[in-house]
């Protein structure tokens, strides 16, 4: 208790609190702008640091990393674009919002539902770190493959309308992540014997073609901007308190996605775009009423933000605790505490006690500030995108996703790339193929085949190899988990088909 | 005294000359310098040249400025280097030990040779370790080999990556001791420590770096020369009877028509970055070295020697 005190002290300093200001305001921005992640970032940011002492360092690394995942919310919101990949399931419901003329409220949601979200992860580091990194550990080559599993049965969920165009998405998505340089084996597949094709199709890449091209393209084609015009949005005016009813007034709904958020967070392997998902799923299956998720209801942002925010601090217990990297700006973090001479571990809670918790508060209190800057910043940046003319709006779009698939990784390929997906992403979304299931299979096509091939590998010497997937309590259960979500998402669509045909709805997804 | 009007002239002429001379030879940096990651931001090739970039700067008296172009295992920066790299040390690129060597026998479709640059230095080296957890079974190396021998491909051991310096030695390892065991690659050194921790693998076989950050492990075996500073209970491979030295090595590199001058600025420059950041990467598990001119031909020399058999040999399989 001592420790929190004089860590709660030396984080009370006029230095500590503008440098946590500065971070926010900085990953904000940075984490709006597509094509800049949180891990790039963080590395940004990584020379700055030499010259700091240990703690402010670290604080200002954590506050970045707190604001950038928040910040992607923003664009996700407003244009349908996740600026950074945690928040692809803020799009599906934050964008319909966006254009009802909702997106302050939208914006104000996730803003709270971040706020909370980063919170409650820096509560269960503070105080559970010990005995959950127990529980990272427990996921193996054989559990992961079970957890990508589980998250492709959302392809089924995430494709209203038509189950099979939904699967069709999921395929694109897993056969495009098979390009390049294979997870185990090293070898290059799909180049054509294009040496640049060895890199691979990068997940931001991808994300930044599928959904914000067919989105421009749309605009264009409708000769509109991103939102209805002010007229409308008059009504909007929704009151802060009136927002912080509907994201407080259902409990459940927050508290499942944060222990969602923390439980993937532990993970090693499994970012923010998992948790969201994997959160924002649950959160229509427990819903009441499932259909009007994807139409702009306020619970799916919520879900979606809460839950990557709960990462921010949530994945930082197997890095502190064991040196695990619980998601990839994580990697950056560890850097710097092994350059100042900290080895994560349990010394890390007692020796330099002081140091850890006040880095751990500092991320409470960047989670704080998120309220204010993204309320106010929030304002700035959507009176922008709404007064702005979309003949003004749609070019300056384009020209910063061009920019931002660019600095990536330095390369022209990836501009291509991103500019052939965006193309046919517009096409698929003609005949009701959605970006979101291609991306799904994209992400998690990898994690399963990685997984799937290790535990083959290591079960070289068994008679029977592919039972080493199942020969674990954990990998059991997951696999059950797996066949359960299936059915709740096969069996409604079966009865629909064989009994109650006429209620099948006209879905129409834009 | 007294100065003759003739001496002063000579002295001054002199004088000058010699400054003309120096600036002659200082010409090199005259703007900024471009150095490329091939790998992403936060890993070590980044993490070092972050710390070189200043000392480099301050040395050199131009930025340098580090930008990132990961993917293909390093080899997509490698080969559009190898492609369009100007000779003339504005922009220089990180090259690491045995990549350069395995990718190209490896994959036909690399994109870059294995000699076709000019290798400034390589600036430190991380030898592979063996690593078990605290709880294995095996106390010593012997133990893990006599195991090895009576059940035959059980025992697993994690890596960093397929045919990287980890995989290579494994490989070799097996052969010196006429075992057999499994390899199962991970994507970075970060999974890797939870397999250990969680069981899910027998033991590691990855860099001496990973021995001093985690706590409740044994280094079995170091794959160095001499024991590495910060883990000097570890016994060496060659101490036990196995002659297997190896490990990743981290260098920097130009395109092969570079000037010898330009090429001797930068190595000093890489030289004393190494001196001043040692003190922050030796206690890390890092070896600082400073392998150029023929001291590196042989290094290449003798772990292509080491390497392609294995390689061809995986190969054929396939």
């Amino acid at each position: 208790m001592d420790m929190l005190l004089q860590a709660l002290a030396t984080l009370l300093t006029f230095e500590s609190l503008i440098t946590v200001l500065l971070g926010v305001t900085a990953g904000l921005f940075i984490g709006a702008l597509p094509g800049l992640t949180a891990s790039m970032a963080l590395a940004v940011l990584l020379p700055f640091t030499f010259s700091m002492e240990a703690l402010q360092g670290l604080i200002a690394l954590g506050a970045v990393y707190m604001g950038s995942i928040y910040g992607g919310a923003f664009t996700a919101i407003l244009i349908n674009t996740p600026g950074t990949p945690s928040s692809i399931a803020t799009t599906f419901d934050g964008y319909p919002m966006a254009r009802q003329g909702r997106a302050y409220e939208a914006l104000a949601a996730a803003t709270m539902a971040s706020v909370v979200g980063g919170l409650v992860g820096v509560a269960f580091l503070l105080v559970l770190a010990p005995p959950l990194a127990r529980w990272a550990v427990a996921f193996g080559p054989a559990e992961m493959f079970w957890v990508a599993m589980l998250g492709l049965t959302l392809v089924a969920s995430l494709s209203s309308g038509s189950l099979l165009k939904g699967l069709l998405g999921g395929c694109i998505g897993m056969l495009l992540s098979t390009i390049g340089v294979s997870p185990v084996g090293g070898e290059t597949r799909f180049t054509f014997g294009f040496p640049p094709l060895q890199g691979g199709i990068e997940l931001v890449v991808a994300l930044i073609g599928l959904f914000v091209i067919p989105e421009l393209l749309n605009m264009a084609a409708e000769g509109r901007g991103a939102l209805p015009g002010v007229g409308e949005l008059r009504r909007r005016d929704t009151s802060i308190r009136q927002v912080a009813r509907q994201v407080f007034g259902k409990p459940v709904n927050l508290i499942r996605s944060c222990l969602i958020g923390q439980i993937i967070a532990i993970i090693p392997g499994a970012g923010g775009n998992v948790t969201s998902l994997v959160a924002y799923n649950e959160a229509r299956r427990f819903s009441k009423d499932p259909k009007s998720f994807g139409k702009g209801n306020v619970e799916g942002v919520v879900a979606s933000e809460s839950s990557n925010n709960v990462m921010v601090a949530g994945s930082m217990v197997p890095l502190l605790t064991l040196g695990i990297p619980g998601a990839p700006p994580d990697a950056i973090i560890l850097g710097v505490l092994l350059l100042h001479g900290l080895r994560p571990g349990l010394d890390l809670f007692t020796q330099s006690g002081v140091l850890t918790n006040g880095f751990i508060l500092s991320m409470g209190l960047a989670a704080l500030m998120l309220l204010p800057v993204g309320l106010l910043g929030g304002r700035l940046i959507h009176r922008v995108v709404i007064r702005t003319p979309y003949y003004f709006l749609l070019p300056g779009i384009a020209m910063v996703t061009i920019l931002g698939t660019f600095a990536l990784r330095n390369s022209y390929l990836d501009v291509g790339i991103m500019l052939m997906l965006g193309t046919a992403g517009y096409f698929l979304r003609l005949i009701g193929i959605q970006a979101a299931p291609i991306v799904l299979g994209l992400i998690l096509g990898g994690i399963a085949e990685q997984g799937y091939v290790q535990t083959l590998m290591a079960a070289v010497a068994d008679p029977v190899p592919w039972l080493r997937l199942l020969n674990n309590t954990l990998s059991k259960v997951l696999a059950l988990l797996v066949l359960v979500g299936a059915a709740t998402a096969l069996v409604p669509i079966w009865l629909e088909r064989s009994g109650r045909l006429d209620k099948v709805s006209q879905e129409d997804t834009p | 005294m007294f100065v003759s009007r003739h001496t002063l002239a000579v002295a001054v002429s002199a004088l000058t000359a010699l400054t003309f001379a120096a600036s002659a030879q200082a010409e090199y940096p005259e703007e900024d310098i471009t150095y490329v990651i091939p790998f992403d931001p936060g890993g070590e090739s980044d993490v070092t040249a972050r710390f070189q970039e200043p000392i480099l700067e301050e040395e050199l008296g131009v930025n340098v400025n580090v930008t990132h172009r990961p993917g293909g295992g390093g080899a997509v920066a490698w080969s559009e280097f190898q492609n369009s790299a100007e000779a003339d040390g504005y922009e220089i690129i990180g090259v690491n030990l045995p990549h350069i060597i395995g990718q190209p026998i490896e994959r036909s479709d690399a994109g870059y040779e294995t000699d076709d640059w000019k290798i400034v230095t390589f600036f430190h080296s991380t030898p592979n370790a063996l690593i078990v957890s605290k709880d294995s079974p095996y106390e010593t190396l012997e133990d893990l080999v006599e195991d090895a021998k009576e059940n035959p491909e059980a025992i697993t051991l994690g890596g960093s990556g397929t045919y990287s310096a980890n995989h290579l030695d494994m490989l070799r390892f097996e052969k010196e001791a006429d075992i057999d065991l499994t390899y199962i690659p991970f994507s970075g050194t970060g999974p890797l420590k939870g397999a250990l921790e969680g069981n899910h693998v027998s033991g590691l076989f990855n860099y001496t770096m990973l021995g001093t950050e985690m706590d409740n492990v044994r280094v079995l075996a170091v794959a160095s020369e001499e024991r590495v500073k910060a883990l000097p209970d570890a016994p060496t491979f060659k101490e036990q009877g196995y002659d297997i030295v190896g490990g990743a090595y981290r260098g920097v590199a130009v395109p092969a028509d570079t000037s010898d001058e330009v090429v001797e600025r930068l190595r000093e420059a890489f030289a004393t970055a190494n001196e001043q950041i040692a003190e922050k990467q030796e206690p890390l598990g890092f070896v600082m070295e400073d392998i150029h001119g023929e001291e590196l031909d042989e290094l290449i020399a003798t772990l292509r020697e080491a390497y392609e058999p294995i390689l061809e040999e995986a190969k054929e399989d396939d």
